[in-house]
């Protein structure tokens, strides 16, 4: 099958500025090839959401990004400037919510927040207030000296939420951060990052492979075996393709192998 | 607390972030909070492991006591430096039993960074801005300072079973244990940077922890070992740990072993800079992804 995200135009284009731009990556675990040529853009402001099978090449992509990973050939610009793999710069502005849950679960939820601020130069003052800012924004302030442990799936989620939004980062990645929660604490988490794309102008990657977290307007691009497949809105893609939703889209996928 | 139909507090909508792209600028300052945060996460979470402390008292104080009090009837340490007179052989194995808590600890800690590179605590810490070196270092010197509270707390308890130095040596003994604790930590980490897997850490630490305390002058005089076998002698006096040991014994009693002080600044420094640029994330990640 051939890639139709090269050729697809998109009104992204015109309502979002490219905050991150993906040219030629490649990315390969021994002889398994990861990633393939990707060509992919991160629009400011925007829930961009990065779909896709297990195996598709999301976590591999989210990892390059994170800077965990170092990219094997391709280019990497960052409000049109080329970054290195871990440059500071680039690092400080970025928010990251792993897969699996990073937070100390001996600790308090203040605890962990603090450590993080550290981590990122903030001073003990202005931790304070951020951490206040964050969890009171997610309902969490109450918990602030509650250990971890005693938290439920989806108050750890929201915690990680704040961690990474702690140093107010341009933009936040989320690994399939909704992974083992229950449908309406999904909706809850989605619906609050889209209002904060929306309030603030924050920028999210969204990885998943579950459809029904993806609104209309968020730009999408669909990962399979390494490679882009699909790109461009939500609702535009479904228009384009003649589907009635993304699903079909990787139904089609599956089913061409 | 405010029910969970949704997330977001519409009274604190009003606080804002800034989105922008910033320029990362810490200064001193900033590292210094990084430096600070990282060794308070380590003493929150040594505080909250009881059992941790525990344990890494009971193994020196069992050799102290009851190993030690079985062996001075066999064991005679004759008159030699830093000791002005004869000894007794719980004595003479304080030091060593101070370098082989810095030594545990210094494994555990980087069996702990082995389980966050899995796990992913230390992905947290991979990805903020600071060098990764710094952070690395910053780990190191943290852990070495968790080790502390455990070497006084051994040092006390030693007073009572006819080990005592003089005062000085307790103040003296501390840069030379943070000194040796940062080499271990170093050496560890350097290790751990080549296991993929946490499962495989036990059995390497086996090939590293036993060696290196058994063929070290922790239990018994070189010149014993000398004795013993110019093979044998060779390789204990190659080993860091004898150095470490003898820097510790030397600063316990408020005398310098230059010597010792030179090796074991030498080791740091080098198996530093080995641990920082082998210490690979992606061994974690790419786990079980390349058939």
């Amino acid at each position: 099958m051939n890639s139709r995200a090269d050729t697809l135009t998109s009104e992204c284009q015109n309502t979002h500025q490219v905050l991150l731009n993906i040219q030629g990556l490649n990315f390969q675990y021994g002889a398994l090839n990861a990633l393939t040529g990707l060509n992919y853009q991160i629009y400011s402001g925007a829930f961009n959401a990065l779909l896709g099978a297990n195996g598709a090449g999301k976590s591999t992509l989210f990892n390059l990004l994170a800077g965990l990973l170092k990219p094997q050939q391709g280019e990497l610009h960052f409000q049109g400037q080329p970054i290195r793999h871990l440059n500071a710069d680039y690092l400080a502005n970025l928010g990251i919510v792993f897969q699996q849950s990073t937070l100390d679960m001996d600790l308090s939820v203040g605890q962990n927040l603090h450590y993080h601020a550290s981590l990122h130069g903030l001073s003990r003052k202005q931790a304070k207030q951020r951490i206040e800012e964050e969890l009171t924004r997610l309902n969490l302030l109450d918990r602030i000296k509650d250990p971890v442990r005693t938290l439920n799936g989806g108050h750890k989620r929201r915690v990680e939420i704040a961690r990474a939004l702690l140093h107010q980062p341009a933009f936040l990645m989320l690994d399939e951060a909704t992974v083992g929660l229950d449908l309406s604490t999904r909706q809850q988490l989605t619906d609050y990052l889209h209002q904060r794309c929306q309030d603030d102008g924050l920028t999210v990657l969204w990885t998943t492979h579950l459809i029904e977290e993806i609104q209309p307007q968020d730009p999408v691009l669909i990962l399979y075996k390494g490679e882009a497949k699909y790109s461009g809105l939500s609702a535009e893609l479904i228009q384009q393709q003649g589907v009635t939703e993304l699903k079909q889209l990787i139904q089609q996928l599956t089913r061409a192998e | 607390m405010m029910p969970d139909s949704t997330i977001l507090n519409p009274a604190a909508s009003e606080h804002k972030t800034s989105p922008l792209f910033r320029p990362y600028n810490p200064g001193i300052a900033g590292y210094w909070r990084t430096f600070a945060g990282i060794t308070q996460r380590e003493f929150l979470r040594f505080v909250q492991q009881r059992s941790r402390f525990l344990s890494a008292l009971i193994r020196p104080l069992l050799w102290l006591i009851v190993f030690a009090a079985g062996f001075r009837a066999v064991l005679g340490v004759s008159i030699m430096p830093p000791y002005g007179t004869y000894i007794t052989y719980q004595v003479y194995i304080a030091p060593g039993l101070v370098a082989m808590i810095i030594l545990f600890n210094a494994m555990q800690s980087a069996l702990s960074m082995v389980y966050d590179r899995e796990m992913g605590s230390m992905k947290v810490l991979l990805t903020c801005p600071q060098p990764r070196g710094f952070l690395l270092f910053s780990k190191l010197l943290a852990n070495a300072l968790v080790a502390l509270p455990q070497i006084y707390a051994f040092l006390l308890i030693a007073y009572f079973v006819d080990v005592d130095p003089p005062f000085i040596g307790y103040l003296a003994v501390l840069p030379a244990c943070l000194l040796v604790a940062i080499m271990l930590g170093a050496i560890g980490l350097f290790i751990s940077s080549f296991i993929r897997q946490l499962e495989n850490f036990a059995g390497v630490m086996n090939f590293v922890i036993f060696p290196m305390f058994f063929l070290s002058s922790a239990l018994y005089p070189l010149w014993k070992m000398q004795e013993a076998g110019p093979i044998l002698y060779a390789i204990c006096n190659a080993n860091p740990f004898t150095h470490a040991v003898e820097l510790i014994r030397f600063s316990l009693y408020g005398e310098l072993d230059l010597q010792s002080l030179l090796l074991v600044c030498s080791i740091t420094i080098g198996f530093l800079f080995l641990a920082i640029i082998s210490f690979d994330p992606q061994k974690g990640l790419s786990k079980g992804k390349k058939s």
